[in-house]
């Protein structure tokens, strides 16, 4: 606060003259409204887009849910699954009743809030750390602003674009038919979400000095409320109405949780909104507090000084790619590592589970009929794990593009390194970290489930589920290099569209009666359930020529065009 | 005497804007050659096309015998480059930028490393992100001169440096230069050019306008002359290539176009010359005279001396 009182001294002073032209002192929040509508015109196609994507996506769940359960007997039987089910548990969330609207959420809120949080965090970080990495800011300051203003407006457009995410949902909720009071809980839910998430990402924004650690900060703090969130549920316990499940108290520290424990469309809990504007405010409050202590451009975490001269490794363009792309490929690696941990833990109740439910046995039997329960929940379970994992493969490819509109692709070019030479660097990186991720992920779950089942004799089988998936996760990667080598300048949005898409297809395609054309454009749709079928070799064998065939069209097109770096 | 860079005709287009219009550029080896033009000239768009980062439209490029865009890798041994804008890595340190860039170019000379980090005074420890601009200059210019290299391309390298690291500059540029190897130094610091250049080309609308030596140039261009005489001038005015006389108490002040000197000065002498005074032209006025419609146009005052 000393800072902000010398900064006013100093403007008094040096205003003198200037005095008549300055009706009154500046506060820290001076300018607010002018960059809040300036990150509005900055944002007016992407935060619309975002609205419009998370609005749409609760309506299908809801239109699916719908689809799926015509009775209300249906529907009980769907939740005592639900609250018994461990995946269930910790994939979604909380069985709470056999209401529909309870149903679709309990389906699509943790979703619908996950998103909710990126788009928020994204925007405050893009407004602030991304702007003082960018020199904008310094820009900015050096104008009549307040020393809090660019971060009160970053908040502010962060927060606006999550109650219109919630003012959506209700409205399209309230559209589908299902009750007021749900319908509106639920979007106070996900507006708290992006409220605490913009909250989250202005701390993270004055922690880390670049745009790209912040929002790896904001995006771990996502992953660990979704962690205390299935953790808590999957030691819950099963009301006695058997519709319903008592989480354990881990759920109640995640930000996620506490949408789930308002109970939309069965309870109703409005007092857990206290908790979302306590935790925001709380954040809101250390954010304000570090923005005022610190330089701009400065983080919190020290620069210390590095290495005068370069290890051997670096010294080649592999060297560089793998220092570069080291981080991510940790980060992804650790998270499917965990993953594959936990469900290989469960692979052995599935059994059991099946026994006592025979709607979920047949579920998984319309895949494979015959096969064994734990080989059809190992090959469904990763079909899930390798969308997710082709995030990592596009996130990796992408930084391709990265490197090329930041121009420093330039100087590594204007070296004796050809352009071959250099995407092969960064796609071996891609493809080889896309490989080990997953294998990874399957031994993890091939250990675990040996662990706990005792029967090691599965482990391959479980292996297999994973590394079959590897020529789709390709497939969609190399459509995403296409796209850098072919149209650099929306390589991203192409490559993060393709990748939604194939997730709404394999989650929703079959729930909301997809043409099979439509269904075929997933390269996941095309995956054997390996191990409960046998290896079929002719979709791998046509997603390895669909892989090598976009791979090559990409190498071919970027070595004959121009680099697109700003003049 | 070779060329190192040769380009015919050179055309690029960005959609419907033409940022090159026929570039007819000729580099002699071993000489410093300065590439000038205000920004969006087309200089650092010349400059990718010989880096084989852009691909011409039309016309020919030539690069040390080579094809700048077929043999890129095998060329790019042999040159180094200095872009104007230089965006590093934030994880690296700059001594791990200055060392990738060199060892990728094929060769990293550690006594010249050691020196230039000295002379630049740059501190080869720091993460990239903390290096002010002047100092991600300083790493991109200490990388290329690290490594032996027969031309380098240097697209306004001293922006962003202070007086005193641009002195260091030129003399390092002086030092390497030569003996065979070529520069190319895009720039539009006239000082900077006029300091260190043998020979010109003035870059504007994507054409080149101008080419030469200094001197050549200087020829062309009007020199600034006062003079005390013992008797009052007359007859200035009416010579071909004589302009704004200026007669006063004692003497007069006038421009003359360099092929007109001689006839000017013989005039002058019949007059009884007690001093003389003679600006030669800088090479700023040799670039205004290209330029001074533009700056007419801006409202500034325009037109050739």
């Amino acid at each position: 606060m000393t800072q902000q009182t010398t900064t006013e001294r100093t403007a008094t002073s040096r205003s003198g003259t200037a005095r008549a032209a300055i009706p009154r002192a500046g506060t820290p929040w001076t300018g607010t409204a002018r960059l809040v509508r300036h990150a509005l015109r900055r944002d007016r196609v992407l935060l619309p887009v975002w609205v419009a994507g998370i609005a749409a996506l609760s309506a299908v769940v809801v239109a699916s849910e719908v689809a799926m359960y015509a009775t209300e007997a249906e529907r009980a039987s769907g939740a005592a699954f639900g609250a018994a089910n461990i995946f269930s548990r910790i994939m979604d969330g909380p069985a709470s009743g056999t209401s529909l609207g309870a149903i679709s959420m309990v389906e699509a809120l943790q979703k619908l809030a996950i998103f909710v949080a990126l788009m928020s965090a994204q925007a405050v970080v893009r407004h602030t750390r991304q702007d003082e990495e960018t020199g904008r800011a310094e820009l900015i300051g050096s104008c009549v602003v307040g020393r809090q203003a660019r971060l009160t407006a970053a908040l502010s457009v962060a927060v606006a674009a999550s109650v219109a995410v919630g003012a959506a949902v209700t409205v399209l909720l309230l559209a589908n038919g299902l009750p007021l009071a749900g319908s509106v809980a639920t979007g106070l839910a996900l507006a708290g979400m992006g409220a605490c998430f913009a909250g989250v990402a202005g701390v993270a924004a004055q922690v880390s000095t670049t745009q790209r650690g912040a929002n790896g900060l904001a995006g771990a703090a996502l992953g660990v409320a979704f962690l205390l969130r299935a953790i808590g549920d999957a030691f819950g316990t099963v009301a006695p109405s058997g519709v319903e499940l008592v989480s354990a108290w881990p759920s109640w520290l995640s930000p996620l949780g506490w949408g789930q424990q308002m109970r939309v469309f069965q309870q109703d809990n409005w007092e857990v909104l206290w908790l979302y504007g306590g935790l925001f405010v709380a954040l809101v409050a250390v954010a304000y507090r570090l923005a005022s202590r610190r330089d701009l451009g400065a983080g919190l975490i020290a620069d210390r000084p590095g290495p005068a001269s370069a290890s051997r490794r670096l010294l080649s363009p592999g060297g560089l790619a793998l220092r570069l792309q080291r981080t991510p490929l940790v980060a992804w690696g650790f998270a499917l590592l965990v993953t594959g941990v936990s469900f290989g833990s469960v692979g052995e109740s599935m059994q059991d589970f099946a026994d006592e439910n025979p709607q979920f046995a047949e579920m998984l039997m319309r895949v494979a009929p015959g096969a064994s329960i734990g080989e059809l929940y190992f090959a469904l379970i990763f079909g899930f794990i390798a969308v997710g994992a082709s995030g990592y493969t596009i996130q990796a490819l992408l930084r391709m593009r990265a490197e090329e509109a930041s121009a420093r692709l330039e100087p590594i070019l204007s070296t004796s390194v050809g352009r071959a030479e250099w995407l092969a660097s960064h796609g071996a990186i891609a493809a080889g970290g896309t490989v080990a991720i997953l294998a990874g992920s399957g031994i993890a779950a091939a250990i675990s489930n040996g662990v706990a089942s005792g029967d090691w004799g599965a482990g391959w089988g479980v292996i297999s589920a994973a590394l079959v998936q590897v020529p789709a996760v390709l497939a969609l990667g190399a459509f995403a290099f296409a796209a850098f080598a072919c149209a650099p300048r929306w390589a991203g949005a192409i490559a993060w569209a393709s990748l939604a898409a194939s997730f709404v297809i394999g989650q929703f395609g079959d729930l909301l009666k997809l043409p099979q054309a439509v269904l075929n454009l997933s390269p996941f749709t095309h995956v054997p359930a390996v191990p409960a079928e046998d290896l079929a070799v002719t979709p791998i064998a046509v997603l390895l020529a669909v892989t090598l065939a976009l791979a090559s069209l990409g190498v071919w097109a970027f070595r004959r065009r121009d680099l697109a770096i700003p003049a | 005497m070779t060329e190192a860079i040769t380009t015919r005709g050179l055309v690029k287009r960005y959609g419907t804007t033409l940022a090159l219009d026929g570039v007819d550029l000729a580099v002699t080896t071993g000489e410093i050659h300065g590439f000038l033009g205000p920004n969006g000239a087309g200089k650092s768009t010349t400059v990718r096309i010989l880096l084989g980062l852009l691909r011409g439209d039309a016309g020919e490029a030539r690069l040390l015998g080579g094809d700048p865009w077929r043999d890129a890798v095998e060329l790019h041994r042999r040159l180094a480059y200095v872009p104007g804008d230089v965006n590093l890595w934030p994880s690296l340190t700059g001594g791990e930028a200055i060392d990738l860039l060199a060892s990728l170019r094929g060769g990293l000379n550690r006594a010249r490393r050691e020196e230039m980090l000295e002379r630049f005074q740059l501190d080869p420890t720091k993460r990239c992100s903390s290096y002010s601009k002047g100092n991600r200059q300083k790493v991109a210019i200490v990388a290329a001169f690290s490594s032996d290299v027969e031309l380098y391309l240097l697209d306004e390298p001293t922006s962003g440096l202070d007086p005193l690291m641009e002195k260091v500059f030129q003399d390092v540029v002086r030092e390497r230069v030569g003996q065979g190897r070529t520069a190319l130094l895009s720039s539009h610091i006239l000082a900077e050019a006029e300091a260190l250049c043998d020979r010109v080309s003035i870059i504007r609308q994507g054409r080149i306008v101008e080419t030469g030596t200094l001197d050549e140039m200087r020829h062309l261009t009007r020199t600034w002359i006062h003079s005390h005489t013992t008797r009052p001038v007359t007859g200035l005015d009416s010579m071909p290539g004589v302009y704004d006389v200026v007669p006063d108490a004692e003497g007069v002040t006038f421009e003359v176009d360099g092929d007109r000197l001689d006839a000017a000065l013989r005039h002058l002498t019949t007059f009884g010359v007690l001093t003389l005074t003679s600006t030669p032209p800088t090479l700023e006025d040799l670039f205004l005279r290209h330029y001074g419609d533009e700056l007419a146009v801006l409202g500034g005052n325009g037109g050739a001396r």
